[in-house]
């Protein structure tokens, strides 16, 4: 009977791995700037070219940044969402428009909305590099003294947005300084 | 697959082979974010490219491998590295291998050795001498 016992345990404790390793999703990588300081940036804003939107720009307040482009099909399927939250509450949404054209990205924001109170031009990307962007939408959340307190890779969902995003909103904004 | 980095995107000149080669290696020991089973030299992802070109100025400019490699880590995390630094979380994926190999041998010495002993015992029973 012992001498099957071990070789069960093992096929168990396989199984256990294999099953928690199916339900991990490669694509989502850590991102190593959580509790970091939002990397420095001066860009260009979106609708005024000769003003500029800056990283300094969202100190004193909880700030969420999402990064987007008018050729990211899966930035419009949150898109919706963004404006519902800026519509319905005081949240300051800041965006970056990642290796878009000017053009293209004021028409898009015409079309869906324009949830942001200022999107930053980031033509070349280099930001987009500094955040560590490798797939537009990602989302950034930063406290009061502009850490990043969270990231979001991929198309904000309404679970994501009522059960992780918006608690922690409150949870930042209540314990500020 | 593509060996030839140069070919894929905007043509790259280099000063010299040496500065060449590094280049060739630093990306090629990178990973790209995009299509994970590629390291930066052989993807066509735009990311891939402009992080190409970032590690390309990067080499020009004369930065140590030791920085480049920190300055994608910071913004990518252990991920982009093919080789993960040796650290506290990694314990495991570095030395679990060994461990379980060791593990094995011990099993595998028990088993041999409780065969051998079985098998003393047998021909004791049967009255010869163990060879």
């Amino acid at each position: 009977m012992n001498r099957y016992l071990l070789p069960l345990a093992l096929f168990v404790v396989l199984v256990l791995l294999l099953a928690v390793g199916l339900g991990i999703d490669p694509k989502l990588v850590p991102s190593p700037l959580i509790d970091k300081p939002l990397p420095v940036f001066n860009l260009p804003k979106l609708k005024v070219p000769d003003d500029s939107v800056k990283s300094s720009d969202f100190l004193g307040d909880v700030v969420l940044l999402n990064v987007w482009a008018s050729w990211c099909v899966a930035c419009r399927a949150e898109h919706p969402l963004l404006v519902e939250l800026s519509k319905n509450s005081e949240m300051l949404i800041y965006g970056v428009n990642y290796k878009d054209t000017r053009a293209d990205a004021l028409q898009w924001l015409q079309r869906f909305g324009d949830p942001y109170r200022a999107s930053a031009f980031d033509q070349h990307g280099l930001t987009g590099i500094d955040l560590g962007v490798y797939g537009v939408p990602e989302t950034y959340i930063m406290d009061r003294a502009g850490i990043i307190r969270y990231k979001h890779i991929g198309p904000i969902t309404r679970e994501v947005l009522d059960n992780t995003i918006l608690p922690l909103i409150e949870k930042l904004k209540a314990s500020s300084t | 697959m593509f060996t030839n980095v140069a070919a894929i995107d905007t043509p790259m000149e280099f000063n010299d082979q040496a500065t060449e080669l590094r280049f060739k290696k630093l990306t090629e020991e990178l990973r790209c974010l995009v299509c994970q089973n590629q390291s930066l030299a052989d993807s066509h992802a735009e990311l891939a490219q402009d992080l190409r070109n970032e590690v390309y100025k990067m080499v020009i400019a004369g930065d140590s491998d030791k920085e480049i490699i920190a300055y994608m880590v910071a913004r990518y995390g252990d991920f982009v590295l093919y080789r993960p630094p040796v650290k506290n979380t990694t314990y495991f994926l570095w030395f679990g291998p060994f461990l379980i190999l060791l593990i094995a041998v011990i099993i595998i010495a028990r088993v041999i050795r409780t065969r051998a002993n079985d098998l003393v015992e047998e021909d004791n029973e049967q009255g010869n001498d163990p060879i």
